[in-house]
């Protein structure tokens, strides 16, 4: 039987709570609105920390181990804060084909920074992809959302130099 | 009053910002392709440019129009003239020129296909309205016959007529497995059990494959229509898109397309006057692999991780709440619509006989036209790389073709005149999979290529069962020995065996799939593993085998 409970309340009064707030309560605060949620919170916020993910937990009544599980399981969802700018290389077939380990490496070289990873200076977060399906572009690189197709390496350099 | 009051800038007549459209029938149309390829190469300014233009040059008879995937990715952005067929590639904002030469010489007429053998040789069921389109507008649609389908089925067909057709038709499951779709059908109808439920695996997590991203940013509206057909057919009330969250523009469009059409009257409560209702909602995948097998999508729907369970019970008795559900690949159901139009004796009549229809293939890699084709089942390998594909990069020599994602397969030269369909390419040791369809030429070498899917299915792997978790780890330790040179002829043999038990024990298709890269490639290029550890050298000039790490 369910009970009554009080509504959770969010974590700071910064008003992006109030997007993942919506969201849950559209999907009825049911448990089966977690993805959904933690969607809704990277989309605001661009990472999800501890405070996001006791409040998701608490507001759809799943329990913290349950959130933390899902929220590590899923790669898209990512529980540290990004650099000011991302860079996405993808490594999908048609790219790994065409040479997306000379651009991870060139990256490396340059920057020092591994896939997963933020420069020390939290200027740039490097990321990979499984596929982004930009398949007749390969190798493809997505610099701060910007689609970048027949990435050579030392373009890719450059641009992210002048970032 | 001493200044002039500043003149307002001329307002110029207002027309949608990013569509020009006559006020009557245009004269001539160019359809500019806004699919994600193509946008990131600026297809959006070459739209809005292309209609100022047309607007300076005084051609309020043209109209240009935001079209879905015209094919060719590798030359966007395209633009296509409607009247002629005449297809302009790698246009930018600032040399429109030609098009509207083009366009202001076009005299009205029916519509034409290019010429070009990369689009001479296709047939289009599933992406029939990719490139002609507006993937944005329902309007555009319907006027193009959309929904059509939905009505006559409603209005003059029972569900069992509906699934008797689907039957004739031969249509088998383009995900991957190829399930006779008709018979899944049966399967949910007479399951017991309320609600049932439809759902879309738009889960495209095959590295190389984007067929399904494309027929969702080109005609999002088609997919709707055969999941509804299907929900009349097995008596289910509402379903969910599960959409990958890497496809942005694919999820946004699908979005915009279930809010028009519930408004249009085509979802939602009382669909086309009738008394059948459904409704429908997208979730979003993220980022995990394993979410493409149904049973761990419905465990993503239900908001927890995605690890599959052992089946049966399956899904079509079992799945969504415990209720009966009806899972279909996005391109499964772009192919309903024609079906119920058509007749199934028409869809079953292309194609091989025990593979009926078409199948689109994303083709991709080393390849002149890389983009998205739709074939007759039983086209051969040949045509598609040489004749569509236009041949490989550099005229280089072809080596392999890779079909299937991370369970599929490399096919070599030998087998280039086999017909493509479910049988033959299990035949050849690969596998049909979502339809990419990856060429490799001589730069690539093939345990390399092994590596790199063991990489994947290692990472991918839910870790819920032990010989996936730990055998795709193993299985990637012995690879990356071999190709450093390290291995032993004894640790090839450990790896054959260690595949094998792995594709025996594995819960769920992921595992049981991961050993077939290594069994297909040892298969027609032993003699490349041989390289590498007898004699320590990569033949393609991949791997980096380096002379100290030669044991003393």
């Amino acid at each position: 039987m369910p009970v009554a409970r009080a509504k959770p309340a969010a974590p700071t009064d910064d008003k992006r709570w109030r997007i993942v707030e919506t969201r849950m309560r559209r999907l009825g605060n049911r448990p089966d609105a977690l993805i959904e949620a933690l969607h809704s919170a990277q989309e605001a916020f661009g990472y999800i920390d501890d405070d996001a993910l006791r409040y998701v937990g608490a507001s759809l009544s799943v329990p913290p181990s349950k959130v933390f599980g899902v929220a590590t399981f899923y790669h898209y969802f990512t529980l540290k804060p990004q650099g000011e700018h991302t860079c996405v290389v993808c490594t999908g077939t048609a790219c790994y084909i065409n040479g997306a380990a000379d651009l991870l490496g060139a990256i490396d070289s340059s920057f020092r920074v591994k896939p997963r990873e933020t420069t020390s200076d939290g200027k740039l977060s490097l990321l990979t992809a499984r596929c982004l399906g930009v398949c007749s572009l390969a190798p493809a690189v997505i610099i701060d959302g910007e689609v970048e197709g027949r990435a050579n390496p030392t373009e890719i350099v450059g641009r992210l130099e002048r970032l | 009053m001493t200044e002039p009051i500043p003149k307002a800038p001329e307002r110029r007549p207002r027309r949608r910002p990013d569509v020009a459209e006559p006020e009557g029938p245009p004269r001539a149309t160019a359809y500019v392709c806004e699919a994600v390829s193509c946008l990131s190469a600026q297809a959006h300014d070459v739209l809005v440019g292309l209609g100022e233009r047309a607007i300076e040059a005084g051609m309020t008879d043209v109209a240009v129009k935001r079209v879905g995937c015209l094919g060719l990715c590798a030359s966007g952005p395209l633009v296509q003239v409607r009247e002629t067929g005449e297809l302009f590639s790698h246009v930018t904002p600032d040399d429109l020129d030609g098009v509207v030469k083009a366009l202001s010489s076009v005299s009205a007429g029916p519509e034409r296909a290019p010429e070009a053998p990369f689009f001479a040789r296709q047939v289009r069921v599933a992406t029939e309205n990719s490139g002609r389109v507006d993937p944005e507008s329902l309007e555009d649609y319907v006027a193009n016959g959309g929904y059509d389908a939905l009505r006559q089925v409603l209005t003059t067909m029972t569900p069992a007529e509906v699934r008797e057709e689907i039957t004739k038709s031969g249509l088998r499951g383009r995900g991957g497995a190829g399930y006779p779709t008709g018979l899944k059908w049966n399967t949910v109808a007479k399951a017991e059990g309320s609600p049932k439920y439809v759902i879309c695996n738009a889960d495209e997590g095959d590295p190389g494959a984007f067929m399904d991203r494309s027929v969702l940013e080109s005609d999002p509206h088609r997919v709707l229509e055969g999941m509804a057909i299907a929900a009349y057919a097995v008596g289910a009330s509402s379903g969910y898109v599960y959409c990958r969250a890497e496809y942005p523009l694919a999820v946004t469009r699908l979005r915009k397309a279930i809010r028009e059409a519930a408004r249009g009257g085509y979802l939602g409560a009382a669909v086309a006057e009738t008394e059948f209702s459904f409704e429908v909602d997208v979730r979003l995948g993220a980022g995990a692999f394993v979410c493409g097998e149904e049973t761990a999508l419905i465990a993503s729907i239900h908001g927890g991780r995605g690890t599959p369970t052992p089946r049966p019970p399956y899904p079509a008795v079992s799945g969504l709440w415990n209720n009966p559900t009806l899972i279909n690949n996005v391109e499964t159901f772009a192919n309903v619509t024609p079906i119920l139009r058509n007749g199934g004796d028409w869809f079953s009549a292309i194609g091989t006989p025990t593979s009926a229809g078409t199948k689109v293939f994303a083709l991709a890699g080393r390849v002149v036209n890389t983009g998205l084709i739709e074939v007759p089942m039983g086209t051969t390998l040949r045509e598609i790389v040489y004749d569509i594909g236009g041949g490989i990069v550099d005229g280089r020599e072809f080596k392999a073709v890779q079909t299937g994602g991370p369970s599929g397969g490399c096919i070599p030269a030998e087998f280039l005149d086999m017909q493509v369909d479910y049988e033959s390419l299990i035949g050849v040791g690969s596998f049909m999979g979502s339809g990419g369809m990856i060429v490799m030429d001589d730069t690539s070498c093939m345990v390399d290529v092994a590596k790199y899917f063991m990489d994947f299915c290692r990472e991918e792997s839910c870790g819920k069962c032990v010989p996936c978790r730990v055998g795709t780890t193993q299985l990637h330790m012995l690879l990356d020995s071999i190709t450093r040179g390290e291995a032993t002829m004894d640790e090839l043999a450990q790896m054959e065996r260690l595949a094998g038990m792995v594709q025996r024990t594995s819960l769920c298709g992921l595992g049981q799939g991961a050993p077939n890269p290594i069994f297909s490639t040892l298969r027609y290029f032993r003699h490349e593993y041989e390289s590498h550890i007898v004699d320590r050298v990569c033949p393609a000039g991949v791997c980096k085998i380096t002379p100290s790490a030669v044991p003393a």
